[in-house]
């Protein structure tokens, strides 16, 4: 399939560049220290935490804690990995060596997410190294864990999927990068008017297409398949708009 | 001809950017084996042209054919047919050579097995065998442009189209990449953008020129030699007679006197009044040191196709 060989050439030329290790080690050590922030902690409650009936475990106090960070920093980092997408190669006039090869828009489109998802699964892997090391010392509740990281990996797939169409909407990559940030920090704290009274029906609304919402009830370990189809109608929304944009260029300029 | 030689056949294509109509009703067809150059001065739709040949732009109206098969309804097959060199060569600058061209054969389908074979045919007809491992972020314009050509013709498309392949190449790569050029006839039908003329004369089997949006000629090279056909003679003498004198000599011609004993002479039958000035400037020791027939050069027709028709524009508009 065609829209693997734009991804490997994305995921390639990622790795060439700085820029992927230098993602890769400072998330590494931004979440490692949280990591072992949370671990001290842990360590200081354990022995109150032993008598007590139903009391969290290491999964809720280490685990959840960190997956929940990584999602934070990751919405730092995903605008600056997809800002380049399509506005680089705009800008670099390489975008004619795909539109003249035959290919379909959906492949190009589709090629360009997996090759950023490919490298946050990368990222992702190297987060959860780090509970899965707790495994030589003691036992996790792996179901939690999994839950939790399908939750960041669909979270992921949404960012990934805004900044991807972000990108088509402009020559320059950093409106791309502060567009797809700003929208996302929007939908993610949205439902802070979800709370209000005062907003009402509108409210909930607001609360339900919160990005944060639906990724905190898979880290409590409670996989609901509405929140994943969220996810799911969210990453389609945003690739469909972004072939359409794509198709547009050969249209009108 | 039979229709299957015609490996791009244009119909009515017309392309507009808002108000502006960018390309205005264009018909035109590529044979097998053809060079076919676009020639036209900036902004008249050259490259507009080019971009919708190779599926970069949708035209507003019209149909474009290639091998038959329709690049609107079936954009897949037809742009398996294509190979397209825009005025700027799309290259990602942190791989090298070898990686591009092995990225661009993927994405034209060349079957693993072949892939390899694609890669060495496409590098030696552009002379790039020896950068293969190199980055393209480190090489020249000149190898640029080969590699843009490169990965044009690397799935052996029925048609290449180059938009001004030699713009900004030393000479030496100009002769090159005509050489190249002229080497894709044999297997391949050519389309080619560009403003140098004298590179249309060198190369090209037919020529047409486009002037705001619209095509002023469509001609063989051949036609094209005999439209250039001269009408004058060039005459310079160190002791110049009088005009008059010379006027008696070519009878019913016109004799134009430019100064510095620099005449140009227009009359019928010129290799006899050729032949007649050059022994009455023997005999009156006129000091003939410049005889020649003048040719219209392709600049001219160039120049006169674009402007008559820009005046014709312009009554039109007054009117």
């Amino acid at each position: 399939m065609m829209a693997f060989t734009i991804a490997g050439r994305e995921l390639r030329s990622l790795f060439i560049s700085p820029l992927a290790w230098s993602i890769l080690a400072v998330v590494q050590l931004i979440l490692g220290y949280m990591f072992l922030t949370q671990l001290d902690l842990f360590m200081a409650l354990q022995s109150r935490l032993l008598g007590v009936e139903g009391a969290p475990g290491v999964t809720e106090i280490v685990v959840v804690p960190l997956l929940g960070n990584a999602a934070v920093v990751l919405l730092l980092v995903v605008p600056m990995l997809t800002m380049r997408l399509v506005s680089e190669e705009r800008r670099a006039q390489t975008l004619s060596l795909l539109f003249s090869a035959p290919l379909s828009m959906s492949e190009i489109v589709l090629g360009k997410f997996l090759g950023v998802m490919g490298f946050l699964l990368i990222t992702v892997f190297m987060i959860i190294l780090m509970p899965l090391s707790l495994l030589a010392g003691g036992s996790l509740d792996l179901g939690m864990l999994l839950a939790g990281v399908l939750g960041l990996v669909l979270l992921l797939a949404s960012f990934a999927a805004l900044g991807l169409f972000m990108s088509t909407l402009t020559v320059q990559p950093t409106i791309a990068a502060v567009s797809s940030f700003g929208v996302l920090l929007l939908l993610w704290i949205i439902d802070w008017a979800g709370g209000n009274a005062s907003v009402g029906q509108a409210g909930e609304l607001f609360a339900y297409l919160s990005l944060l919402r639906h990724f905190e009830s898979l880290l409590r370990g409670v996989f609901d398949s509405a929140d994943v189809v969220y996810y799911l109608l969210f990453v389609t929304l945003f690739l469909v708009m972004s072939i359409r944009r794509l198709d547009a260029d050969r249209l009108q300029h | 001809m039979t229709s299957e030689n015609i490996l791009i056949q244009v119909d009515q294509l017309s392309r507009r950017f808002g108000p502006l109509l960018a390309l205005d009703e264009i018909s035109f067809e590529v044979r097998k084996g053809e060079v076919m150059g676009f020639l036209g001065p900036n902004g008249a739709g050259k490259s507009t042209t080019m971009q919708i040949l190779s599926g970069n732009l949708a035209p507003s109206a019209g149909r474009v054919m290639i091998c038959g098969v329709d690049l609107l309804d079936q954009p897949k097959q037809a742009k398996a047919q294509l190979g397209y060199l825009p005025d700027q060569p799309p290259l990602y600058l942190e791989l090298t050579v070898d990686e591009y061209l092995r990225y661009c054969a993927r994405l034209n389908r060349i079957p693993a097995a072949q892939r390899q074979g694609a890669l060495d045919v496409a590098k030696q007809r552009c002379g790039l065998t020896e950068v293969g491992r190199r980055l393209i972020g480190n090489l020249s314009k000149g190898y640029r442009q080969r590699i843009g050509i490169a990965q044009a013709i690397i799935h052996s498309p029925a048609v290449v189209i180059l938009d001004e392949p030699t713009v900004g190449l030393d000479p030496i790569q100009i002769r090159e990449i005509r050489h190249l050029i002229s080497e894709l006839r044999d297997e391949h039908g050519v389309i080619l953008s560009t403003h140098i003329l004298p590179e249309v004369q060198a190369i090209c089997d037919r020529v047409q020129i486009i002037n705001k949006g619209r095509l002023v000629l469509s001609d063989t090279i051949a036609g094209l030699q005999q439209r250039m056909r001269g009408e004058s003679l060039w005459l310079s003498l160190h002791q110049p007679p009088e005009p008059a004198a010379l006027e008696k000599i070519v009878g019913e011609g016109q004799v134009e006197s430019l100064g510095d004993g620099r005449f140009r002479i227009h009359a019928d039958q010129l290799e006899r009044q050729a032949e007649r000035i050059v022994i009455e400037a023997v005999k009156n020791n006129w000091g003939l040191h410049e005889i020649r027939p003048e040719r219209m050069n392709l600049e001219q027709i160039f120049v006169d196709i674009t402007s008559s028709e820009l005046g014709a524009n312009d009554e039109r508009a007054v009117s």
